[in-house]
């Protein structure tokens, strides 16, 4: 009791402030923005993010490799062929053996399919239709993965989200699970959803994808990130999206 | 009557925790006796992994302080020089599931940045600088 009796006040006064648990309802990272950045999100005209989704669309159209074909050449329109795809990715290709996300599905079509050019992860005409790809879909729900091909990869995901990562060893469940609600630094965590997908960053000052997004995590807790477009970070990618079903896509999100 | 069954818990909590029988009280690490005012403005710099990031100190000119800890007002009045040392050497030691990154230690690291690998958060004298300032921390 000696070592235990001064320590009491301590204990009453604190109290984590918002432990989160498990299978609540998820909350969209839209939730933890300041309404300024909301109100940026919710119009259309003053969402950064429309410029990207505008260059997709172009893009579209633009034929890519020797035949001269564009994608909309065999999926005609956009808004129908699209329509839904952003909210069962990532996607187990059985034929090809191959866990896609948007990215790398648009990569494939474009350097394998089209015989176009092998347009890196990060190409500004990668993000651009994905973000286009992404705007088909929104207001829709995210879809739990119910491949069972997939298991697996989600489970992968799992083990990702739940290591501890880096020279300040936090893994990604230690906040944005714990502690979701709770401020770091002046910022309340969010539950580190990815519905929103690609966004619009301002700490970046333009838009970015998903697995930009989890880079910039895993440096913060100065950990070596998995590529952009690696195995580990579409898994990562699957498992959220289960994590975050039911959330409605807002692609082009912009957040803080 | 909830507040107490949750003291209850918590007690239990720091019963096991409070003392591990594997590790006694830790000393200084270094010769030089921590600097208190140099180990405010390391713990001020948020540049440096600063403790503001996560905990609340009442009183400091910063105002992104963070919540995921306890406040550390008072804190010198509820652990001791050496319990301060040790949680921010490695506060694994008293719970190893903590989300305190550990600032002196090697062990156990997964994936560290190649610009931060084979290093520690803070040097052995940062420590100490920070600890002498943590023990200043008294009062209600």
């Amino acid at each position: 009791m000696k070592l235990i009796g001064p320590l009491l006040p301590l204990l009453l006064v604190w109290s984590p402030p918002a432990m989160s648990q498990a299978n609540e309802t998820p909350r969209s990272g839209y939730e933890f923005m300041e309404a300024a950045t909301q109100a940026l999100q919710d119009d259309d005209f003053l969402n950064p993010g429309f410029f990207l989704v505008d260059e997709g669309e172009r893009l579209w159209s633009k034929p890519f490799g020797p035949e001269g074909k564009s994608c909309g050449d065999c999926h005609k329109s956009i808004a129908d062929s699209m329509r839904g795809v952003a909210a069962r990715y990532p996607s187990f290709d059985a034929e090809l053996d191959r866990l896609f996300n948007l990215e790398t599905r648009l990569q494939y079509e474009i350097s394998e399919r089209m015989g176009g050019p092998s347009l890196p992860y990060d190409a500004p005409e990668i993000l651009a239709l994905t973000a286009a790809v992404s705007l088909q879909s929104r207001g829709m729900p995210v879809i739990a993965p119910a491949d069972p091909a997939l298991e697996p990869f989600v489970e992968i995901g799992e083990q990702i989200y739940a290591q501890r990562h880096g020279q300040l060893n936090l893994s990604c469940r230690q906040c944005h699970v714990d502690n979701s609600g709770n401020r770091l630094r002046g910022d309340i965590i969010s539950e580190g959803h990815i519905n929103a997908f690609p966004i619009y960053r301002l700490l970046w000052s333009e838009p970015g994808s998903r697995h930009r997004m989890f880079e910039w995590c895993m440096q913060s807790v100065r950990a070596e990130p998995y590529a952009r477009g690696s195995q580990e970070f579409i898994a990562l990618e699957l498992y959220l999206a289960s994590r975050g079903a039911g959330l409605l896509i807002e692609a082009p999100g912009v957040r803080r | 009557m909830i507040k107490a069954s949750l003291c209850g818990v918590l007690l239990a909590v720091v019963a096991v925790y409070s003392a591990p029988a594997h590790a006694g009280p830790m000393g200084r690490l270094t010769d030089m006796p921590g600097d208190a005012r140099r180990g405010q403005a390391i713990l001020s710099d948020m540049s440096r992994a600063s403790c503001l990031i996560c905990h609340e100190i009442e009183g400091l000119d910063e105002k992104d302080q963070g919540q995921i800890g306890p406040p550390l007002r008072g804190i010198a009045n509820v652990l001791s020089e050496a319990e301060l040392r040790q949680r921010v050497v490695d506060a694994r030691v008293m719970n190893p599931d903590t989300i305190m990154p550990p600032y002196f230690s090697l062990d156990n690291l997964f994936r560290v940045a190649e610009d931060h690998r084979g290093k520690t958060i803070y040097s052995a004298q940062d420590v100490e600088d920070v600890v002498a300032y943590l023990k200043t921390l008294k009062g209600k």
